[in-house]
């Protein structure tokens, strides 16, 4: 049974016992606080056989000292001032300094006021082993407690505090040490005051009491010459002394009213647009105006005026004179800002000032550039819509103030955003520690011109970070893709015999059957990926008697099973895509329709909708016609298989014969598109190999491969997706559902043609799609065959993105594809997980007289609304996917990390450089990554090269360029904080920059 | 900065200074207050309440009178500037009905109701000031000025509060403990041990339980200790006062027979 007392606490003694202040809220309402404390008697001193103090095991202070440094012969402790430990820290961790150490409450409680990642690491420090560190609680002790005496600042009682505890420890040393009668009177050890305030120094001398400087102290000791290195320089960082909360001050510029936003927008001065962060700079934003070619560029955070990503604002642009380039290196957000305290942030005026010059020093860095390079540089003035969502976030651990699991305390913390486009957001909860190490959905409920980060509040807790289910979550929530299972009124569209439903038999007073074309009888097949299950396109090819041929292609038909105006077609409209992850899809439409009955699998009878061209040998179109029909595929394929068919002469069933004739047919086909200019583009495309279905361990990765019967599918739904839209527009000139893809503006390639002029003495002829193509055949490096393919990609990343749009909505000369060459186009090939297609179904349908065209499909307004949401969808849906995929590489790199026990090596191309590193692609992975340097680096943004200066890399200095092929080492590392698996990528070749 | 306060520092401190099973200093003041025919002003620390009570006396109400039994009426008040935040609390706060419920149910099995047949004993609790262990000082408050009005208990009841920070037990929660860890009041009666009262608006870990509600269990008996030193104090200081007064006869027997009584307690 442990021991409970009463302690007593005398009210003649309530001035030091009892402690009043008043505090001010958040709010601006003032509290008063009164705070009892119990002063004893038994707080020990640490300094082993002491005769009065409770001797406990635990005391590491040798009874006489320290007697090794040379000023203080007969032995000393060092008891150090708070200033030591926010200046000196690297010093104090090291394992050369070893002198016995007083720490008093004073300064802990000091410095963990300062900063909480310092006491944290003093906290650590007090733990090490071989550290002679004796915490003793000077404000629970009778003797050395004190209270802060009128007029007295906070930083002046703790100097006191630690003046009357020196004090305290002398005689109190002196008492314990009484001189042994017959022997001589040994010497007393002294404590020494180490403090770097010269005027504490100069109050303790007056007192008496010995006291040191850390700069003069060590260099009295023996490995002086080691330690003085790690003495951070004097004066650079003049430690202002601890405030007392000053009132809160705005950090950012006031709004502008929305009347004069409106009006600024209407007269021209003021521009409104979408604000995009910049993933690589926290500190630097964009906003693409219709004023401008190239985007408005804002910089730093009073510019920025606390706009988050994908708000609509309105902008402010400056002087031409003001114009800047934007930075040319990477800032961090989590390591410029780590020491920053979620607490005070933006109400202490002395941290912003620290803040404040670290992002200077990080923005002034990317000052001076060619003028060619600038662009419009202008503020926030005002925000017309917020599009603030829910965003997947982590806590930041080190923002806790205590991670006590039992702890039930209101914190403020960070919260981390998976998004590097997203500022860190400030939560209050009182489950912070139960919440470590999860993903959680915090939503930004307001940004206040006083408040640094914006504010918000915990919505859910997602799971443990990295596993998949997680991560899976929180992918489709950041994308914001629609996820929640099909609801009863959506699944009561379907046909009521669900499994069991099957083409009727042919009969033309059926309805099923009304006006549509048997095709059962032709040899139709369809050729997809492995494993795919919703398969909406079918092919078939045959000689005619005529000597043409006739070629069809076969789609699923969707729109005989989703009406307008029904539950399961509004859910396909808002869900507009259906989305691929690695292990998931995320069906559009209910799986039943998907997977089975409008999937065109082999060997049973289905819907279709077909387009049947007559072709000339020449793959000139004769004739085309499009039919609803009912086929039946003889086969599915995958495109390997079918292509193993097509190659092996043997074979000459009727199948293979149709491969044959529609892969002939497609290289005319292509050879025609390519001379009209259209561009082959290249996208990092990357196959991730699972385990097995259930574990859906990823394997490895490899790069998907491209096969020519790849090749004759796309080609055939190209032909299809033009023939259709050609049919669709001239009937419904007003709402034809299309797609396009709209030339770049020219401005978006000069960064790279200036690149490859004058890396490679390369031109890039912009002018046409055409041209573009040409040009880009001649992109060769005879010594590295993968560099066409990288110049691809990067002028892939030039281009605009295609959309869909309502023909009637722009004008007739816009409506050309640009990357096809093709003068109109639509979807029409893949309504199972399309919903554009859907759309382009029901217009033909009605088109060929079929079925009437639903109302909502002649309103354009109707057609613009659907079209926006399906962009808008399918943009996310490409993100969503491609995030999927990176999470697998990078499981799939740890898994390979653990096995081969070796960090994993890869081949890699510079694509950008940074003052402070490089921005890297790892083709094989199909990963972009950045290496980073610490040190100096010498940078020519002109030239696109770094130089590692010869010091480190051990050569003569080693310059690399964009386009050079390096070598990498990839690691999957955790954030420490946020738990975020990031991908570290470190140069291995030609200079190994792990120690950069 | 109210979370940069440890709760538990590395070195066995509290906030406060107290060690984990170190209770706050107990006042006791039994000297009358008003008309009241018994009252305490008794402090936890800085927690402060006064109790009085009346009875057992004719219940205002008739229809409140119980046929066998006396009926027992608690109600609290806290004072608006019992907190560091001025604010006034109604008669109806559902916080406060709580309360005086609470104690209410805790005293009726204590208080030897059956001897006071179709009366009403009336437990007024004025909270002064607050800093963590409210209900804990109610209890013991009005255990005392119980015993100050004579009325005859079973037992006295000793509450006490105990939290778990981490897995380390503490007793007698400050209010900046009781905001952050969970915790749990517990009222004994010390001579037989027997519990009257559990309760706990946090959650605690089912393991954790059974150790801080043995550990309650002990303070309890320390701070019954407490309290009967400060009774047996008051009665001698009275009695002493009585003595030196002119004496009104039986005065010997008078002070026998207080001292056996409490020697029962």
């Amino acid at each position: 049974m442990v021991e409970i007392t009463i302690r007593k606490r005398p009210r003649a003694e309530a001035v030091v016992t009892q402690r009043k202040f008043f505090k001010k809220t958040a709010r601006g309402k003032v509290i008063k606080v009164l705070r009892e404390r119990y002063l004893r008697d038994d707080v020990g001193c640490g300094v082993q056989n002491c005769s009065t103090c409770p001797g406990s095991s635990d005391d590491v202070l040798p009874a006489y000292g320290d007697t090794r440094h040379q000023s203080y012969p007969d032995g000393h402790f060092i008891l150090p001032d708070t200033n030591v430990f926010l200046s000196q820290m690297d010093l104090v961790e090291s394992n050369l300094f070893t002198p016995p150490i007083i720490l008093l409450q004073t300064v802990i409680e000091e410095v963990r006021h300062r900063s909480l990642p310092l006491y944290n690491r003093l906290k650590a420090l007090i733990k090490t082993d071989g550290k002679r560190i004796w915490v003793f609680y000077n404000e629970y002790r009778s003797e050395t407690a004190i209270v802060r005496e009128e007029g007295e600042t906070p930083n002046d009682r703790n100097d006191r505090g630690i003046r009357k505890a020196v004090a305290w420890y002398n005689t109190h040393i002196s008492l314990t040490h009484p001189p042994i009668r017959g022997q001589a009177p040994k010497k007393l050890p002294k404590v020494v005051l180490m403090t770097e305030d010269a005027g504490n120094r100069e109050r303790a001398e007056r007192a008496g009491i010995t006291c040191v400087s850390v700069r003069h102290y060590v260099g009295g000791m023996k490995e002086s010459m080691q330690l003085l290195d790690l003495l951070s320089a004097p004066g650079l960082d003049n430690i202002e002394p601890t405030k007392a909360a000053a009132g809160k001050q705005a950090l950012y510029p006031d709004y502008v009213p929305t009347s004069t936003l409106v009006a600024g927008v209407k007269a021209g001065d003021l521009h409104q647009g979408h604000f995009n962060a910049n993933q690589y700079n926290y500190l630097e934003g964009s906003v693409p105006v219709p004023a401008f070619t190239k985007p408005v560029l804002l910089i730093g955070r009073e510019n920025m005026n606390r706009a988050v990503h994908s708000d609509v604002v309105v902008v402010e642009v400056f002087d031409e004179k003001e114009w800047k380039a934007p930075a040319d290196e990477v800032v961090d957000q989590d390591s410029t800002l780590k020491n920053d305290d979620a607490e005070d942030s933006g109400e202490e005026g002395e941290e912003d000032n620290t803040i404040s010059v670290r992002e200077k020093q990080a923005l002034k860095s990317g000052g001076v550039k060619a003028t060619s390079d600038k662009q419009p540089t202008g503020r926030i003035v005002g925000i017309i819509k917020r599009n603030w969502r829910a965003y997947v976030c982590h806590i930041d651990s080190t923002s806790l103030t205590s991670s006590n699991a039992t702890s039930l305390s209101q914190q403020t913390v960070f919260a981390t955003p998976v998004s590097r486009l997203l500022p860190r957001i400030r939560l209050r909860t009182r489950q912070a520690p139960t919440l470590l190490g999860q993903k959680i959905l915090v939503t930004i409920d307001r940004w206040d011109a006083t408040s640094r980060y914006p504010e918000g509040h915990f919505v859910r807790a997602l799971g443990k970070a990295e596993s998949k289910e997680a991560e899976q979550e929180s992918l489709l929530l950041e994308f914001e893709v629609p996820y929640r299972p099909f609801g009863k009124a959506i699944l009561d569209c379907l046909p009521v015999e669900g499994e069991q439903w099957v083409v009727p038999p042919k009969d033309l007073k059926n309805p099923n059957w009304r006006n549509r074309e048997d095709l059962r009888d032709l040899i139709i097949c369809s050729i997809d990926p492995p494993n795919c299950q919703d398969i909406d396109d079918a092919l078939h090819a045959r000689h005619l008697p005529n000597g043409n041929i006739e070629a069809g292609v076969h789609i699923a038909d969707v729109s005989h099973f989703v009406h307008p105006d029904t539950a399961m077609d509004s859910e396909a409209a808002s869900r507009g895509t259906t989305v691929y992850l690695v292990d998931k899809r995320i069906d559009m439409l209910p799986s039943l329709l998907g997977t089975n009955l409008c999937s065109l699998r082999p060997f049973v009878e289905r819907l279709a909708f077909s387009t049947i061209w007559e072709m000339t040998p020449d793959a000139e179109i004769v004739n085309v016609r499009f039919t609803k029909s009912v086929i039946a595929s003889k086969a599915a394929f995958t495109y390997e298989e079918a292509q193993v068919r097509k190659d092996d002469p043997n074979r000459q069933d009727d199948l293979t014969v149709g491969i044959r004739l529609l892969n002939t047919l497609a290289l005319k086909l292509k050879a025609g598109r390519m001379a009209a200019g259209a561009l082959n583009l290249a996208s990092p495309e990357v196959k991730i190999h699972l385990d097995s279905s259930e574990s859906s361990d990823p394997i490895d990765v490899e790069q998907k491969e491209l096969r020519e019967t790849n090749s004759l599918v796309e080609e055939f739904m190209l032909l299809a997706n033009i023939s259709v839209a050609r049919k669709i527009q001239e009937t419904f000139p007003q709402t034809a559902v299309l797609r396009r893809h709209l030339p770049p503006p020219r401005t978006n390639f000069e960064k790279l043609q200036d690149i490859l002029m004058k890396r490679k003495g390369l031109t890039l002829d912009v002018s046409s799609s055409g041209a573009l193509a040409a040009s880009l055949d001649k992109c060769l490096d005879p010594n590295e065959p993968a560099f066409n393919t990288l110049v691809r990609i990067m002028a892939t990343r030039c281009m605009l993105s295609a959309e869909y749009f309502c023909s009637g909505s722009v004008g007739r000369d816009t409506f050309g594809h640009y990357g096809l060459a093709s003068t109109i186009y639509t979807h029409f090939t893949s309504p199972i997980r399309r919903y554009a297609d859907v759309l382009a179904h029901r217009q033909l349908s009605a088109a060929i007289g079929y079925t009437p065209l639903h109302a909502s499909l002649h309103s354009k307004g109707h057609v613009e609304r659907v079209l926006d949401v399906v962009n808008r969808r399918h943009r996310m849906a490409q993100m969503a996917g491609r995030a999927s995929v990176e999470f697998y590489v990078g499981l799939a790199l740890k898994g390979r990390n653990e096995r081969e026990k070796a960090k994993v090596q890869e081949e890699a191309f510079v694509i950008r450089t940074f003052r402070n590193g490089l921005g890297v692609f790892v083709s094989k992975l199909g990963i972009e990554g950045l290496v980073m340097f610490k040190r100096d680096i010498q940078f020519d943004a002109d030239n696109y090269t770094i130089t590692i200066p010869l010091s480190v890399g051990g050569t003569e200095g080693t310059t690399i360029s964009v386009f050079d092929k390096v070598r990498v080492n990839i690691e999957v590392e955790k954030d420490k904080n946020t738990q975020r698996g990031r991908v570290k990528m470190t140069l291995a070749h030609p200079v190994d920059s792990s120690s950069l | 900065m109210g979370s940069r306060v440890e709760i538990l520092n590395e070195g066995g401190f509290r906030s406060d200074g107290r060690r984990q099973y170190e209770l706050r200093d107990m006042t006791i003041d039994l000297s009358q207050q008003g008309l009241a025919d018994g009252s305490v002003i008794v402090a936890h620390g800085l927690t402060q309440v006064l109790v009085s009570v009346f009875g057992p006396r004719e219940a205002k109400i008739r229809s409140h009178t119980i046929h066998d039994r006396a009926n027992i009426n608690v109600e609290v008040n806290v004072a608006a500037f019992s907190t560091g935040e001025r604010r006034k609390r109604t008669r109806g706060d559902k916080r406060i009905l709580e309360m005086a419920a609470t104690i209410k149910s805790t005293f009726e099995s204590v208080v030897q109701t059956n001897l006071y047949p179709r009366s009403q004993i009336d437990i007024f609790v004025q909270v002064l000031q607050q800093d963590g262990g409210l209900l804990q000082a109610c209890i013991n408050g009005t255990t005392l000025a119980l015993v100050s009005a004579g009325i005859p208990l079973l037992d006295f009841v000793c509450a006490i509060t105990g939290g778990v920070h981490s897995t380390s037990p503490m007793l007698d929660l400050s209010l900046l403990e009781e905001n952050d860890i969970p915790n749990v009041t517990v009222a004994v009666m010390p001579r037989t041990g027997k519990v009257t009262l559990v309760t706990m608006e946090t959650r605690l870990h089912v393991d954790r339980f059974e150790e801080i509600f043995r550990l309650a269990g002990d303070a309890g008996k320390v701070i019954h200790g407490e309290m009967k030193r400060a009774v047996k104090s008051r009665t001698s200081a009275l009695v002493t006062a009585m003595g030196s007064g002119p004496r009104v006869g039986g005065g010997d027997l008078a002070d026998k027979d207080g001292d056996d009584r409490m020697n029962d307690y």
